[in-house]
């Protein structure tokens, strides 16, 4: 599918994100200033390694921080044109589950062990919808669960009578209940083995097409990525470093260092190196981050002005990066 | 995708109701069928006591009888009164276990639900309420009971809100504990992700995740505070003395240890049956509660 600029209207915009973790010990700046935009009916892929401040935007769009250390510095997250960030409690919960929902990385830890399947997914359901009678409910339960090739008649199990990749399903049928706008996957094939990870991720791919819905996908795994994503945005630090279309970003152009590590790092069936190339070293500490580009103590290509001055993004088509290696030709 | 869904394709799942499931896991246990035997037995009979021994009896002095052993007219003997022992045992067991039952449930109720509370919302609310409870532990419990029971006579009502007051601290502490744990499990961030509000929260997804602790504590608690309540009886705190009460039993029989034991046994046996079968019972019921080991 080419890429096509400007179809459909922005349903996400995020703009200057900036997020801290602060203890009484140190701070951490897990988000620098981080922009980007979901398009209506489309899935931006997150992607960068452990650390890199994934899971954190997500939450910040949620305003799920932990309360005692998070904490949001600045910047913007308009969803349909109004700022999540401005929002109080009621508003939030109005939106969370019903038009922002979220799947969370572990399935073996984000259902409740004592409630059945049924009544968690009801739960999201009755939750938005106060006026609904209980075997109103109950139907769309059992809808949902098929949605996700669940059998309806399970719904009064509990989620230990489920294998991994059907309590995922069940998790993503809890996301999908009030049918979302915006669904944000946070490394939802991460707990599972990769057969089970392909059947989740065709659920997904499915459900998104049926229904519509907008996606945030995260994840650290550029395989993923190619197969659900239509855009990218690869982090590093708190940063996004490089984002585009899907093609854009798997075309071997020009490219930040660091995604190109990233590709070096992916095993290719079709090449015949011996050893996969890693990146060297390992992501600065963020408590301490370095004052020019971030990435440059680990980059092979770093020039003398990288450790000295914040890369400006630099744009071609829809394609951004921020490194000084491309900032001054303008590619 | 149907076919991926678990399970054989066409099989039928049998629903079963949570209240039998429960039970089909309770009777596993015999520990806790026994416990539950007992306490049916040992109710039932304490229901129809004014049918086998009428309260009179349990009051009536005789002291042609004072201190007499068992015998066919007088199953458990009688006292240093002359009253028979079996009526007192009987009517005493409405008192005693009635006033340990409903303290049981009303601290466990205000205790959980401050614990909660306190729990969930932290920072200040936590700090209001733990700071205020450590007030209220700071002054001996026995000291702070007797103190509300002088303050407003002792009768069954102010028994139950001293004998409350003295015990809802604990269960503040242990829910509280667990709430912590609690909310910071995934399936919470979940819930708050799906747009739950912290009543829901609290409600079904914490309190039913502590429920296995809450009960085993509240079983035990049970025996407890029919301990504890016969020391208030001892210190003369407990039901105003004619009643029959199995601690002022207890308390009564002290004097006559040498002499004539069965004093001591019966009322002593009736505590520690009621308070292991309860505490059998809770043990069952834990590990029936409890999905995990659903087998």
């Amino acid at each position: 599918m080419p890429y096509r600029e400007n179809l459909g209207d922005v349903l996400l915009n995020v703009e200057d994100l900036r997020v801290i973790y602060k203890t009484d010990l140190e701070t951490v700046a897990a988000v620098n200033g981080v922009s980007f935009t979901i398009k209506r009916g489309k899935t931006l892929g997150l992607v960068g390694e452990t650390g890199a401040g994934k899971t954190t935007t997500a939450l910040s769009i949620m305003r799920l921080l932990p309360s005692t250390t998070g904490r949001i510095l600045g910047g913007k997250a308009e969803f349909n044109g109004r700022d999540i960030m401005k929002f109080d409690d009621l508003m939030l919960r109005a939106i969370r589950g019903n038009s922002i929902a979220m799947v969370f990385q572990d399935p073996m830890t984000s259902l409740n062990p004592v409630m059945t399947v049924g009544d968690q997914i009801a739960e999201t359901i009755e939750t938005h919808n106060e006026k609904i009678s209980k075997n109103e409910v109950k139907k769309r339960v059992g809808d949902i669960l098929t949605l996700v090739g669940i059998m309806p008649q399970r719904m009064s199990e509990y989620p230990h009578q489920f294998s991994g990749g059907m309590k995922q399903r069940v998790v993503i049928a809890i996301a999908l209940a009030c049918e979302p706008e915006l669904l944000i996957a946070d490394e939802p094939t991460t707990a599972l083995d990769v057969t089970i990870q392909a059947q989740v991720l065709n659920v997904i791919k499915e459900l998104r097409e049926r229904l519509g819905t907008s996606m945030l996908m995260i994840t650290h795994d550029l395989g993923i990525v190619a197969r659900i994503c239509d855009d990218v945005a690869v982090m590093y630090a708190g940063e996004i470093i490089e984002s585009g279309p899907v093609e854009d970003i798997f075309s071997p152009k020009a490219h930040h260092p660091y995604t190109a590590g990233l590709f070096d790092s992916v095993p290719d069936l079709r090449s015949d190196a011996k050893r996969l190339k890693p990146i060297p070293g390992l992501m600065p500490d963020p408590t301490n981050l370095p004052p020019g580009c971030v990435f440059a103590p680990r980059c092979s290509r770093a020039m003398d002005i990288c450790a000295r001055e914040h890369p400006k993004k630099t744009v071609s088509g829809a394609h951004s990066l921020a490194c000084h290696l491309f900032g001054g030709t303008g590619a | 995708m149907a076919e991926q869904s678990g399970g054989p394709a066409g099989a039928s799942f049998k629903r079963q109701s949570q209240a039998r499931e429960i039970w089909r896991r309770f009777k596993k246990s015999k520990g806790a069928l026994f416990g539950l035997v007992l306490l049916i037995v040992m109710l039932a009979v304490i229901a129809c006591a004014d049918f086998i021994a009428p309260y009179r009896l349990a009051t009536k002095q005789n002291l042609a009888k004072k201190l007499a052993p068992p015998s066919i007219e007088h199953i458990f003997g009688c006292d240093s009164y002359g009253r028979d022992i079996f009526a007192r045992v009987l009517h005493g067991g409405r008192t005693s276990l009635s006033i340990a039952v409903m303290a049981t449930i009303t601290s466990c109720l205000f205790g959980s639900l401050l614990g909660a509370v306190a729990g969930y919302f932290g920072k200040k609310v936590d700090s209001v309420i733990m700071r205020s409870l450590d007030i209220f532990m700071s002054v001996p419990d026995l000291l702070f009971t007797m103190a509300v029971v002088v303050a407003l006579g002792a009768n069954f009502i102010n028994l139950l809100i001293a004998l409350t007051l003295a015990y809802f601290t604990n269960y503040v502490r242990l829910v509280r504990s667990q709430v912590l744990n609690l909310s910071e499990q995934e399936y919470v961030e979940a819930a708050k992700a799906g747009g739950a509000g912290s009543v829901r929260i609290i409600a079904s997804h914490i309190i039913p995740n502590a429920m296995g602790v809450i009960i085993v504590n509240t079983t035990l608690n049970v025996s407890k505070i029919i301990l504890y309540e016969s020391t208030l009886s001892f210190l003369g705190l407990g039901m105003p003395p004619p009643a029959p009460e199995w601690g002022l039993m207890l308390m009564e029989a002290r004097a006559f240890l040498r002499t004539s034991p069965h004093l001591l046994f019966f009322p002593a046996a009736a505590i520690v049956l009621s308070a292991c079968s309860v505490n059998l019972i809770g043990d069952g019921l834990r590990d029936a509660l409890d999905p995990h080991l659903k087998s």
